[in-house]
């Protein structure tokens, strides 16, 4: 056998022209007349646009002052944040117990970020979930250790947006995985109850049920029944996100070979071990890209309860916009908003692509 | 060798364990399996050849119900297959199967596709399962890739790693749907090597397969389907070298 001959051979440096930043400004941006006509222009607007947006933003901007100074600038008003930075984030909690949806929200951040790492995933971390919870519900609401009692109509801004979707996804996403496997049950009774279920939840907007839940709901219950408004809300969340869940990870299912039944059923597996252990762990991974995307738009949609008068984060910044003092500062609460919202999606989709990688295991 | 080979290994009574009695199946209208009539001793070691299309491997599927029957009779170790969850599922336990395309459960390690049946299904202790399957696998010599992903090795060494997480199970019958067809042919003599030592050691043995040489080696019977039906089946070396059937001789001067 002869020695592949580039082991022996001298290596040679590919030409300039192909390697390093000229190499890669020839092949990405001036590599023919039209791409060198594009990236002129594009160089050309960025040139006239980005000076007078870092002026606006930063050089002529205020970021602590108070309204009044505001009138006199040319640049962004960022004072119009932290002063009006409690009720943004916290909306209608009473003056002085903004310290509890505080602590609860960095205790709910700080356990997802904690959960983030797989080896953490055992039992243990279960009971931490659930007594953590615990807390939360009880910071939130009070009425025990002098804490006084805050009803959920009161509970607004940032706390009632990561609390709808926070349970929205938890709850929905096994709900979801349910309704796919029941879609393909071979009972029949609970496959078209499964595919009802999907296709009404999924031929309505969110809006109606929304509304359904917050007004015909309520005409069906007994007399003096009522439930929270808050938590119907949830539920209708998480119903909606759920019907769509299903469909993906039905995608999901399908995409497995049969062999992967047949092995599982060979080596004697019932059918609830054969899902967890075999079907679904790998069915699931297929579909995390677009889980995540339904994952975030019912993040984004929790803003949506705002017609059914809940005072999520969109809504108490509206309503600081609305206040005289702070008028004509939108721009400013809308970036802001905007980067709020962008940190929490663009954080579970960076999660999520972690975590394909980590399961993937080269098949 | 070949003696030896077809000798019952010493302390194994000869007991029927696969009993099938005039069994038909169909796939919708397609009569694919007919009268199907078949009993196996325990140690015995069956191949089944024949061009595809002939129900051959829809057979064996039947005898672990991966396919179902829809008359006739088959009974496994002593348990009649019907639609009685529980039963399939205990025979399925006694039934090791080995497929043309592995089917490794590919997200999990080497050693846990070995230790997941003998865990789930037989409840073993995990530390027991986990010393039994590396004892398999240095059985069918792949212990060193324990820790590997199925994606990670080769299709001859997958297959072994199929044949080693069947016999984690112990079972009374290992069945074969052509596991070397989807091998690349240097792969093919690695795989035949591990269920020629299988014969060997007794194991009952039912083998769909185009290998006429381990036919030969390895079978005490070989058994000759087309169109659904058994057309013949006799020892290796009258089936060989004096077939009785026109079908036979034909697919044997195709195959040979």
């Amino acid at each position: 056998m002869t020695q592949p001959t580039t082991a022996r051979r001298e290596q040679l440096k590919p030409p300039v022209s192909q390697i390093g930043v000229v190499g890669w400004l020839n092949a990405n941006l001036f590599n023919s007349w039209y791409n060198t006509a594009f990236t002129i222009v594009i160089a050309a607007v960025l040139f006239w646009l980005i000076p007078p947006l870092f002026r606006w933003t930063f050089i002529d901007s205020l970021w602590f002052s108070s309204s009044e100074a505001c009138r006199d600038i040319d640049g962004a008003c960022w004072s119009f944040i932290p002063n009006n930075i409690r009720f943004i984030f916290f909306g209608f909690f009473p003056e002085g117990q903004a310290w509890r949806p505080a602590l609860a929200m960095f205790l709910l951040l700080a356990l997802v970020i904690y959960s983030k790492e797989r080896t953490r995933w055992k039992k243990s971390l279960g009971w931490i979930w659930a007594a953590s919870l615990i807390v939360m519900g009880t910071l939130m609401y009070g009425g025990i250790f002098g804490m006084p009692v805050v009803e959920t109509s009161q509970w607004s801004g940032l706390p009632l947006t990561l609390m709808l979707s926070f349970f929205g996804m938890v709850a929905a996403y096994p709900l979801g995985v349910m309704l796919a496997l029941g879609r393909r049950s071979k009972m029949p009774a609970i496959k078209t109850l499964c595919v009802v279920y999907i296709e009404m939840i999924r031929g309505v907007p969110l809006i109606s049920l929304l509304f359904m839940s917050s007004i015909m709901f309520p005409l069906f219950l007994p007399e003096g029944v009522t439930i929270d408004k808050v938590l119907r809300a949830q539920i209708a969340i998480i119903l909606f996100t759920a019907a769509y869940i299903a469909e993906v990870v039905r995608g999901g299912l399908q995409a497995m070979p049969r062999g992967q039944y047949e092995a599982a059923d060979s080596l004697g597996l019932t059918y609830n071990q054969t899902m967890r252990l075999i079907i679904l762990p790998q069915a699931l991974k297929i579909v995390i890209p677009p889980t995540v995307g339904i994952l975030l738009s019912a993040f984004k949609d929790t803003s949506l309860v705002v017609i059914i008068a809940l005072y999520d984060v969109l809504k108490t910044t509206k309503v600081a916009l609305s206040n005289p003092k702070w008028t004509g500062y939108s721009t400013e609460g809308y970036i802001f908003l905007a980067l709020l919202y962008f940190i929490f999606c663009y954080a579970m989709s960076s999660y999520s692509r972690r975590l394909e990688k980590e399961f993937d295991t080269g098949h | 060798m070949t003696d030896k080979l077809k000798n019952n290994p010493v302390g194994q009574e000869n007991k029927t364990i696969i009993d099938i009695r005039g069994m038909h199946k169909w796939f919708g209208d397609f009569h694919v399996l007919s009268d199907i009539n078949l009993e196996v001793q325990s140690g015995e070691r069956i191949v089944i050849c024949g061009p595809s299309g002939s129900g051959k491997s829809t057979l064996i599927r039947c005898i672990n119900r991966l396919e179902e029957h829809q008359r006739g009779q088959i009974v496994v170790n002593g348990t009649e297959l019907t639609n009685d969850i529980k039963n399939i599922e205990k025979v399925r336990a006694e039934v090791g199967m080995v497929f043309q395309h592995f089917n490794l459960f590919p997200h999990l390690t080497i050693l846990d596709n070995l230790t997941l049946g003998p865990i789930w299904v037989r409840k073993t202790p995990k530390k027991e399962a986990e010393e039994a399957a590396m004892m398999y696998l240095e059985k069918v010599q792949i212990a060193e890739q324990a820790k590997k992903f199925p994606g990670q090795l080769s299709g001859g060494q997958q297959q072994r790693v199929a044949i080693a997480r069947s016999l984690c199970m112990n079972p009374q019958v290992m069945l074969f749907d052509e596991p070397t067809s989807a091998l690349d042919p240097e792969m093919i003599k690695e795989v035949l090597d591990v269920m020629i030592d299988l014969a060997e050691e007794g194991m009952t043995m039912l083998v769909v397969t185009h290998e006429m040489g381990f036919a030969e080696k390895v079978a005490d019977r070989v058994m000759f389907m087309d169109y659904g039906e058994i057309v013949e089946q006799n020892s290796p070396d009258v089936f060989f070298a004096n077939p009785q059937h026109e079908r036979t001789k034909l697919f044997l001067s195709q195959i040979l």
